[in-house]
């Protein structure tokens, strides 16, 4: 029962961790990205320490957010172009766990990455100290829910051929309750309150997105893919 | 139990012909009861002592409001009618919901707007239920756009359902958390009087103004639903007839 169960999804987590490797070049993309757009700020906006530490925490979560979603529609795109998606939906085993397995690759390929240079533009933008570890733990549960929620996005849109900007719109709206509370477990943390509350409901919406956006991807694969 | 009316539902040229004897009746009661709720709401019902009679704008304002969340659910249930029992109707009426939706979440955003500046003194704040309907407003074009996107009919009606339902999902988290939000940043300067402290006089009104906005979503959602049945179906006996009739009169 178990293997059935897990049937399909560390095949695909392998798999799909395994291209990305080979395929460095396109990996990097979002992390790059992350980085480059924090030049801008103090462009854009000041390059005093004292008013960037202000807007820090939430310019790096709207960040990683627009990262993320940039790198979305790759997740389904290239496996429907190559045809593999398809022999995934004539397979035997349950739909979801596979997907799950991309959705887990898709964190370990850019959400991870993120969160780890994310103190590195902590740094650039002058965080205070005690938003460091707050910003790594919101980033590593936040951005899971988000490569769930936007495979669900990706999976609507993975025939179309400019999905890519339908996919933020689609998505962008399901993603303010994760910037809300990710954003708000830095505020907590430097304003001297306990952080754990928001970091909780992060943890939340983690578990709810694991146990239903699966579900929802593999419904709308069924439906898109093939038209 | 006798499923034969819902059975019935799933015939859109039952549809087509049953609400048309309806149409009438509707357009006569919708068009009663917000005109008497609109002349007791603007020119009877008494001023407000703060706001003076810029508080009227509510007699638009709190049904579009309404109307914009309930439509989401309406139009989220007919996605899911389709999708369980595979309804054609369903879709129709999903497809038709959704643009009806967009303009009275847009109007309640427009007179919350307008509303606001002689109250609030800005147009614009960044208050939970302001934002919640932008949100709001936000879903309904996601849902819109998604179905436009689709050549195939069939694609485009179910992947709209799906994405319906994933919103009606997130809909309560949304709006828990953008309340959780702003009342963390709590901006103490805005107050509004909630519904049940307005004076009877007030609020008689504003009761026949919603009635009248949820005959007008009917009528609305039934025409809307009637006119993507002549276009899905015009390929079928009965609008080929129908068009031929059109054109002998």
């Amino acid at each position: 029962m178990t293997r059935q169960f897990n049937s399909g999804f560390s095949a695909w987590l392998k798999r799909d961790l395994v291209l990305a490797y080979r395929r460095r070049g396109d990996a990097a993309g979002p992390l790059l990205f992350f980085v480059m757009v924090s030049t801008l700020i103090p462009l854009g906006l000041t390059p005093e320490s004292a008013r960037l530490a202000d807007v820090a925490a939430g310019m790096i979560w709207v960040m990683a957010l627009l990262a993320t979603l940039l790198s979305m529609d790759a997740l389904f795109a290239d496996d429907h172009r190559d045809g593999s998606l398809e022999q995934l939906l004539i397979s035997p085993q349950l739909l979801p766990m596979p997907i799950l397995g991309k959705m887990t690759a898709h964190w370990f390929i850019t959400g991870l990455p993120l969160t780890l240079a994310s103190p590195l533009l902590g740094l650039m933008l002058s965080l205070p100290a005690a938003g460091f570890v707050p910003m790594l733990c919101s980033l590593a549960v936040g951005t899971a829910c988000l490569s769930l929620i936007g495979g669900v996005g990706a999976a609507l849109t993975v025939s179309l051929r400019k999905g890519g900007l339908l996919l933020s719109l689609l998505v962008m709206p399901l993603y303010m309750p994760v910037i809300i509370f990710g954003s708000a477990t830095v505020g907590y943390a430097l304003d001297g309150l306990n952080w754990l509350p928001p970091l909780a409901a992060l943890g939340a919406m983690l578990a709810a997105s694991v146990a239903l956006c699966p579900l929802a991807a593999a419904g709308a694969l069924r439906i898109t893919s093939v038209n | 139990m006798n499923w034969q009316w819902f059975h019935r539902l799933g015939s859109p040229r039952w549809f087509y012909q049953t609400t048309e004897r309806w149409l009438p009746w509707l357009y006569l009661a919708a068009l009663t009861i917000l005109s008497v709720g609109l002349t007791w709401g603007l020119a009877f019902a008494p001023e407000d002592a703060k706001q003076g009679n810029s508080f009227r704008i509510i007699y638009i304002h709190v049904p579009a409001s309404f109307l914009a969340l309930a439509g989401y659910y309406i139009m989220a249930s007919a996605g899911a009618i389709g999708l369980i029992w595979k309804m054609k109707l369903s879709y129709m009426v999903m497809k038709a919901a959704a643009p009806i939706g967009a303009a009275l979440t847009f109007v309640a955003l427009v007179t919350g707007a307008i509303w606001g500046k002689p109250t609030w003194g800005a147009y614009w704040v960044w208050d939970a239920r302001i934002t919640s309907m932008l949100i709001l407003l936000f879903l309904y074009l996601g849902v819109i756009a998604l179905q436009y996107a689709y050549q195939s009919v069939d694609a485009a009606s179910k992947a709209g359902a799906i994405l319906a339902l994933v919103g009606t999902v997130n809909i309560p988290i949304i709006y828990k958390s953008v309340d959780w939000w702003y009342t963390l940043h709590q901006p103490a300067t805005i107050k509004l009087t909630s519904a049940p402290s307005m004076h009877p006089d007030m609020f008689q009104p504003l009761l026949v103004m919603i009635l009248g906005f949820y005959i007008f979503y009917a009528l609305a959602l039934i025409v809307g639903t009637r006119s993507e049945i002549l276009r899905r179906e015009r390929k079928t006996g009965w609008v080929r007839e129908l068009a031929a009739a059109e054109v002998r009169s």
